[in-house]
């Protein structure tokens, strides 16, 4: 079981409060915790990665272990600590504007 | 007795606002999604309880809302649950994808950036959204980069009106300084297959095929600012409107000049007469009298707030040049607010009532069609538009 943090926009979007949990197929990627999150929540598709092109938002980050993993291949495996559920997968809203 | 309920998006949120006929006092209630851009928020003339309302932001993109309650609860279309096999899938309702087929497509590579050179079409938000006047679940929507949708299924799905962009002057349309927004689109009543629209910097665009087919409708319009005054596309179209029983007569606030044509949008002619300043970005009709219309002009393109500090709607009652200032209730010193393109609407009641918000936060309202002024509300975030809706 992947552990996500979610941004309160999306919290808010997804109806969901703290943490959510989502369970994936095989390797645990960001693309396989985002397709996971988004068939498990399907509002929240487009809001993290382009409906198109697949592609994170620009003002969208994301962080686990304390490291920005933002221009990792979505392929790339995510740490074993997030793998196993000991430390969460954030998706973080850059700051930025107001 | 009749109800008012105003529709109000806003830069941090959307906000609705109930009276009664009287329309002397006020429920104010929201903000609902709070901390979003609330581009634009309409009801469906068909159904009074279906609301469409556009959310968006610069991190997460673009979320379409709908209600089927008037307002009290809301759901993403599509978004409530998994989808079964053979059911359209889930998560579509912000996907606005354009054209790219073959057939209608292949032309729809470029348009004109800011430095002249040709850019990409790059989707970013729903700047207006048009119900139907006959089927609640049919939505059009115009966005930027400058294109029309359509979603026939509630806004599960949104399909472009690829002829639009494909029609041949797509490459000359050069976004204004809040984008390439297509922001106005006016359904015809009498005409199903007739539809208005405008984009700026583009200019208006017309349609009597459903969407299927466009052509520019510019003629008479003039713009110093661009190369070619008289161009067939390029003109800074800040918002038209439309009176139900005369659909040939439209009213445009252009960049500079308030317009009006006679014959569908086939020529313009300028109307601001004795305005004190012609540019502005509202431009509205009273629900009864076809020939008397609204708009509120601000000083410049580089200044946007009123002249003088004075916030003063203007109307004519003989469809445009001879203007008279409504000034009751509303501030007459130190107001430096502007009022937005969509942020204006009318209501249907006997006694009209008309509605304008402001990038200040104010929500003015008068029932004897501007005569006298009121606000509803003071403090809401910038005020990006209005809608009303006139229930039984």
């Amino acid at each position: 079981m992947i552990r996500v943090i979610l941004p309160q926009h999306l919290r808010t979007l997804a109806r969901v409060e703290g943490e959510v949990q989502v369970e994936v197929v095989g390797l645990a990627t960001q693309r396989s915790v985002l397709d996971a999150l988004e068939a498990r929540y399907p509002m929240l598709c487009g809001t993290m990665r382009d409906h198109a092109t697949q592609k994170r938002r620009p003002f969208i980050r994301f962080f686990a272990c304390e490291e920005d993993l933002s221009l990792e291949s979505p392929d790339t495996p995510l740490p074993e600590a997030v793998a196993t559920g000991a430390e969460p997968f954030l998706v973080v809203g850059a700051i930025a504007g107001g | 007795m009749s109800k008012v309920r105003v529709l109000v998006g806003t830069r941090k949120g959307a906000f609705i606002l109930t009276a009664d006929g009287k329309r002397d006092k006020w429920e104010v209630n929201g903000p609902y999604f709070a901390g979003w851009e609330m581009y634009h928020v309409k009801g469906s003339p068909a159904d009074p309880n279906r609301i469409y309302a556009s959310q968006t932001s610069g991190w997460f993109g673009q979320i379409l809302q709908r209600s089927s309650d008037g307002g009290k609860t809301w759901e993403t279309p599509g978004g409530e649950k998994m989808p079964k096999p053979g059911e359209i899938p889930a998560g579509q309702s912000n996907k606005f994808v354009y054209d790219t087929s073959p057939e209608t497509g292949k032309p729809l590579t470029t348009h004109e950036f800011y430095d002249g050179t040709q850019h990409p079409w790059e989707f970013k938000r729903v700047w207006h959204l048009e119900p139907s006047l006959t089927d609640p679940d049919t939505v059009y929507a115009g966005v930027e980069d400058a294109a029309i949708f359509r979603t026939t299924d509630g806004a599960k799905t949104w399909h472009e009106l690829a002829g639009l962009r494909g029609h041949g002057t797509g490459p000359k349309w050069q976004p204004g300084a809040g984008g390439l927004g297509l922001h106005t689109i006016i359904l015809d009543p009498s005409n199903p297959g007739r539809i208005y629209i405008a984009i700026s910097a583009a200019g208006a665009f017309r349609t009597d095929d459903a969407g299927k087919t466009w052509k520019p409708i510019n003629r008479g319009l003039k713009s110093s600012y661009i190369p070619d005054p008289n161009a067939e596309v390029g003109h800074c179209v800040h918002h038209m409107a439309m009176h139900r029983l005369r659909p040939n007569v439209l009213f445009m606030q252009k960049h500079w000049d308030v317009m009006r044509s006679d014959n569908a949008g086939d020529l313009w002619q300028e109307v601001s007469g004795n305005l004190p300043t012609d540019f502005g970005f509202v431009i509205d009709v009273h629900a009864h009298e076809p020939e008397t219309i609204y708009v509120v002009p601000i000083k410049s393109d580089s200044e946007h707030f009123p002249l003088e500090g004075k916030l003063r709607v203007y109307r004519s009652r003989t469809g445009g040049n001879e203007w008279e200032a409504l000034t009751k209730g509303l501030p007459q010193s130190n107001c430096y607010v502007n009022v937005l393109r969509d942020a204006m609407a009318v209501d249907q009641l006997d006694s009209c009532g008309v509605y304008f918000g402001t990038t200040g936060g104010q929500v003015y309202a008068s029932s004897d069609a501007g005569d006298n002024w009121a606000p509803i509300v003071r403090d809401l975030p910038a005020v990006l538009s209005v809608e009303v809706q006139t229930l039984p």
